[in-house]
């Protein structure tokens, strides 16, 4: 068994999770939902195994380090923390139909490193080499994951939020019965974020103390730090939002979905764009 | 007694009170920072002032885009973001200080209607009995409760980690302490380079003020050297240094190595592994296309030697063995870069082994000089970043004061109970400020449980 098998079959789990998700919405019967879930699960649990295989692959060819190096490994990594923070989300809550919102950014995550980039394993160049990789690179993800989890939620939302404002003469039985109610969505987003901004937080000091102990300065207004501080304002004012009259509902569900936005500019853009010194994402 | 002056400060005050401003700086702050992330910072690259008009440079530096996120208007709305923060705290302190120092104990209607988890037991017992029962079932499954008889009813209330409504000003505060580490990293740190020779030694550093600053002591490099991975990838830049006091080697500072992410430290300032060159010299010798007058010509590693015609040259990359670049040429190699008087630049290879192709370039172009290359002196220099920050512990303090408010305020609640005990039944009601889902669970579980005892009794 080797990890890029294993990463194959995460990725066709969670293709079929999310299919099984798709077919629980269309016919309302709850063992897709179910099936969607444990699929969704199998695939979490086969991609741990290749994360942990291909970290003892990277020692067995003597370059051994934690497989967050490049672009490939980490886009891996964040559709696994995707899986885990919706798991989370799942176990506590029990509304399987998010699954429908959710497992689409993880398979797409999947599929674009299975198929796009490039899966060899790369000995790390000097910058890389520090424990604060490690620290800096999980608390990211996994806050990035949570902010994911929040916009498939907050796009949830805004479909329900429509439709109850749409047609009150909803006698029928529609896709929208299986959402949880726009209240409860709301509060969701909110968990998710309560989730992730600690994480983001953490996140940054973590990069902040890496950066001051291999350059000197904990904050050099690098694009990378930038972008990253700017998705914190975001989601500072989404929490503060909460407190405000006239921010909440839409308008908060809005600053979730453009939150993610800039945290995906974060991640991909500023390699892809910018110039800066977090390099290692840009490098095909 | 409304003075128009009075007014004034009043609507100032209520301007730094309120959300709104909060979440409009905050918006701001992110949508404005973008500028700097596209737009270069610091001495921009000659290409991308190129690319712009002159018009657009104008404007861009009187808006000071150039180095924004120091310029008057970000500073300025980072000053009002904390001002808007400690006005805020100001306003809303006193009222949750209240809350937590003087808690309502009795629970009359009023709050009765408020809150959102309210159950009610049958009791016919003695109300003293029973009253003794709950304090010890609250005082055994949640909290002592604060006992209080008003007109032959008893009043019970009991509470949890109310101090926890403070996270939030905790967070707040962490803010402001962030931004004073910082500030005094400005103003009594600094930022700068050296480049060292194998063999050389530094004593005194060019701040980015043109200050030098003298270290109190000298650094001398011994040795630096890089090292390849087998595909070529470079694994370690090292500098070998040595620090010295009044000329003479300090016994634990001696040979430490510097590495990328493992500095040296000494007398609070920082030395980090950055860059490294060829500090040596570079031979060739310059003659006519048959060879005839052959000169030889020595160019420095780090600068340029210009020629009495007006050109210069200079070496941007060698190497020992040109193999690694060109399958099927050998030996040494030196990629240069030459400029005509004229101005014009071309940038080419120039080999040791390979006089032939040395002569094929210079026919090509016509009337220049043919150029051998004889090699190189080996002695790198290493560029190291020097830091002196005593602002950092600060920062951290901040960070980790943040990271605690933060925690406590999402995932800590304060919890309150309130027991009526009158006319033969007992009034539970609880809220809690934070995750209400939570709490009803909690609420429901312990209302049951209090209802069993309290029959079980009879
Ligand atoms: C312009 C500056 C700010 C002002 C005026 C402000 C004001 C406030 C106020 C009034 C509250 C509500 C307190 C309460 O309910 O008792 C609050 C909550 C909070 N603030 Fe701020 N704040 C500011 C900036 C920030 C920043 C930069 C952060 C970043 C970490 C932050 C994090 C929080 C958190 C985590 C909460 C709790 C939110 C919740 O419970 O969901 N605040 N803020």
């Amino acid at each position: 068994m080797t990890s890029s098998l294993l990463f194959n079959i995460t990725t066709f789990a969670y293709l079929a999770s999310m299919l099984l998700f798709f077919v629980f919405l269309a016919a309302r019967t709850k063992a897709f939902g179910t099936a969607g879930m444990l699929t969704a699960y199998f695939g979490l649990l086969a991609q741990t195994v290749a994360i942990g295989l291909r970290w003892k692959e990277s020692y067995d060819i003597g370059v051994g380090h934690a497989p967050l190096s490049n672009l490939y490994e980490s886009v891996v990594f964040f559709a696994w923390t995707i899986v885990l923070i919706y798991a989370l989300l799942d176990i506590k809550y029990k509304y399987r139909v998010i699954g429908a919102f959710v497992m689409p950014f993880a398979l797409l995550g999947m599929a674009w490193a299975q198929l796009g980039l490039n899966t060899g394993i790369e000995p790390l160049v000097p910058a890389l080499q520090s424990n604060w990789l490690l620290y800096h690179v999980i608390t990211c993800f996994l806050g990035y994951a949570a902010f994911a989890v929040a916009c498939g939620i907050s796009i949830m939302y805004l479909i329900k939020a429509n439709h109850d404002a749409n047609d009150q003469k909803t006698g029928e039985a529609s896709v929208m019965s299986m959402f949880p109610p726009a209240r409860v969505l709301d509060d969701l987003n909110y968990q998710a974020i309560m989730i992730g901004f600690p994480l983001l937080t953490l996140g940054i000091i973590t990069g902040a103390a890496w950066a001051n102990y291999a350059w000197g300065t904990y904050w050099s207004w690098d694009p990378k730090e930038t972008w990253s501080l700017i998705v914190w304002f975001v989601y500072a004012a989404f929490l503060h939002a909460r407190i405000t009259k006239g921010w909440v509902g839409k308008r908060a569900a809005w600053l979730s979905i453009i939150g993610f936005a800039a945290t995906i500019f974060c991640y991909l853009g500023v390699n892809l764009f910018l110039s800066g010194l977090h390099s290692y994402g840009g490098g095909k | 007694m409304t003075t128009p002056n009075r007014n004034f400060l009043h609507s100032l005050w209520d301007f730094f009170c309120s959300l709104k401003l909060t979440m409009f700086l905050l918006i701001s702050l992110a949508v404005l920072s973008i500028i700097g992330t596209v737009i270069p910072q610091g001495t921009p690259p000659e290409q991308y002032l190129a690319q712009i008009t002159p018009n657009k440079l104008k404007l861009y530096k009187s808006l000071g885009f150039f180095d924004m996120y120091h310029s008057w208007w970000f500073i300025m709305m980072l000053t009002m973001l904390t001002a808007n923060l400690i006005s805020c705290s100001i306003k809303r302190l006193p009222h949750i200080w209240k809350i937590i120092t003087l808690p309502v104990t009795i629970m009359n209607d009023g709050l009765e209607k408020s809150l959102a988890n309210l159950s009610s037991i049958k009791s016919s017992d003695e109300p003293t009995a029973v009253k003794e029962q709950v304090v010890a079932f609250l005082s055994a499954e949640f909290a002592k409760p604060i006992v209080t008889e008003v007109d032959g009813a008893w009043h019970l209330f009991a509470q949890k980690s109310p101090w926890c409504r403070l996270s939030v000003y905790f967070v707040h505060l962490s803010v402001i302490v962030i931004f004073i580490g910082a500030m005094i990293g400005s103003i009594f740190g600094f930022k700068s380079f050296a480049n060292i020779p194998e063999g050389g030694s530094v004593s005194k550093i060019m701040l980015r003020s043109e200050k030098e600053l003298d270290l109190g002591f000298e650094l001398r490099l011994e040795k630096f050297s890089v090292a390849k991975y087998d595909n070529g990838a470079p694994k370690e830049f090292k500098s070998i240094l040595t620090v010295l006091e009044n000329g003479k080697p300090v016994p634990d500072y001696t040979n430490v190595r510097v590495i990328v992410n493992d500095p040296l430290t000494y007398k609070g300032i920082t030395f980090y592994q950055s860059s490294y060159g060829n500090a040596g010299n570079y031979f060739f010798t310059f003659s006519e296309l048959d060879g005839k007058n052959p000169v030889s010509v020595t160019i420095p590693g780090q600068s340029a030697v210009n020629f009495p015609d007006g050109s210069s040259m200079h070496v941007v990359e060698a190497t020992n063995d040109v193999a690694q670049f060109s399958p099927g040429l050998s030996g040494p190699a030196a990629q240069v870069e030459r400029r005509t008087a004229d101005g014009k630049a071309e940038s080419f290879v120039i080999y040791a082994n390979h006089p032939e192709l040395n002569i094929q370039h210079a026919k090509q172009n016509g009337s220049g000089p043919v150029i051998h290359y004889k090699g190189a002196e080996e002695l790198m220099y290493t560029g190291l970043q020097v830091a002196k920050d005593p602002g950092v512990e600060v920062v951290w303090l901040g960070c980790i004061l943040m990271v605690i408010g933060i925690y406590a305020a999402f995932f800590m609640s304060h919890r309150r109970i309130w027991v009526r005990i009158q006319d033969g039944s007992v009034t539970i009601g609880g809220n809690a400020s934070k995750n209400p889902g939570g709490f009803q669970q909690n609420f429901e579980g312990l209302v049951e449980r209090l209802k069993s005892d309290l029959t079980k009794e009879k």
